[in-house]
C-alpha cells in the first residue's frame, strides 16, 4: 500500500504498471482520477489551490487504506493526492486498487474516494472572476461516505 | 478565578484554510487554565476572545478538530503539550 501527497503530476500508466509488476495474481485493476473542472457553483474557475495538514494527511490516508485492505479481499491500493495550485484540466487525485476480481476492486476504490472526500484534511480555494473563495463541503459527500458505515 | 484555574497547560493550536484566514494566524502556543480538559473546553475558552473567534467557533458551526493528528470529538481530552488543529470541513478529492 502506498500514499503520496505531492505537488507534481502523476501518470496512471506508470503507477498501474508498478503495482502489476511481478504480481500475476492480479486479475482486476480499478482506478479513479479526479480532475479540476472549469466551473463550480455556476462560476468560472481560473485555478484552485489545495492546502493540507502535512503529517496528519498522510496518516489519515494510510489509516483509510489499511481499513479498506482489511475490509475487502483485494491485493493492494494506492492513493496519490496533489496539493498546491492547479488549473482546470489538471489531475488532482488518483486511487488505484488491484485485486483478484472486479467487484471488490470497484468497491474498495469507491470507498477510498468517499472516505478521502470527507475525512482527509485537504481544502480547496478557487479563484473565480468574483474573487477567491474557499470551496464549501457538500452534504452529498457526507451521504456518500455514510453508506459504508 | 477558581482554585483549579491557578495552574495552566501549554498547548499548540493550529488553524487551517478559512479558519487561518479568519483568525489571521496559522499556529500559536496558548496557555490554558487547567479547567480546560477537553476539546469542547478549549473551543469555549477560545470563544471568550470574541469577534472572529466567537463567530467561527460558535456552537452549530461545523469545525473539525484533531488532537495530535487524530480526528477528535467534543469530549476528547486535551493535555499539556498536545497539538490541537481546528479545521473547516474538508474539501479534497
Amino acid at each position: 500500500m502506498a500514499v503520496r501527497v505531492q505537488t507534481g503530476d502523476f501518470d496512471i500508466g506508470v503507477e498501474i504498471a508498478a503495482m502489476r509488476r511481478d504480481n500475476p495474481k492480479v486479475g482486476a485493476v480499478a482506478s479513479f482520477i479526479g480532475v479540476v473542472r472549469d466551473v463550480n457553483d455556476g462560476d468560472r474557475v481560473a485555478e484552485m489551490t489545495l492546502e493540507h495538514y502535512p503529517g496528519m494527511t498522510e496518516k489519515a490516508l494510510e489509516k483509510m487504506v489499511a481499513t479498506a485492505l482489511s475490509r475487502w479481499n483485494v491485493d493492494d491500493a494506492l492513493v496519490i493526492h496533489r496539493v498546491g495550485t492547479l488549473k482546470p484540466g489538471d489531475q488532482i487525485v488518483l486511487v488505484v486498487v488491484t485485486g483478484g476480481h472486479r467487484g471488490e476492486a470497484f468497491q474498495t476504490c469507491e470507498f477510498l474516494m468517499d472516505y478521502l472526500k470527507t475525512r482527509a484534511p485537504f481544502w480547496k480555494k478557487e479563484r473565480t472572476p468574483a474573487g477567491a473563495r474557499w470551496v464549501g463541503a457538500r452534504e452529498s459527500d457526507d451521504a456518500a461516505a455514510d453508506r459504508w458505515s | 478565578m477558581k482554585p483549579d484555574d491557578s495552574r495552566i497547560n501549554t498547548i499548540e493550536v493550529l488553524y487551517f484554510a478559512r479558519l487561518r484566514e479568519a483568525f489571521g494566524c496559522a499556529s500559536e502556543r496558548v496557555a490554558v487554565p487547567e479547567s480546560v480538559k477537553d476539546v469542547s473546553g478549549l473551543t469555549a475558552w477560545l470563544r471568550l476572545r470574541g469577534e472572529a473567534w466567537a463567530l467561527e467557533l460558535s456552537p452549530g458551526k461545523p469545525v473539525l478538530i484533531a488532537v495530535n493528528q487524530e480526528m477528535a470529538d467534543a469530549d476528547t481530552p486535551i493535555n499539556g503539550g498536545d497539538v490541537v488543529a481546528l479545521m473547516p470541513p474538508v474539501t479534497g478529492g
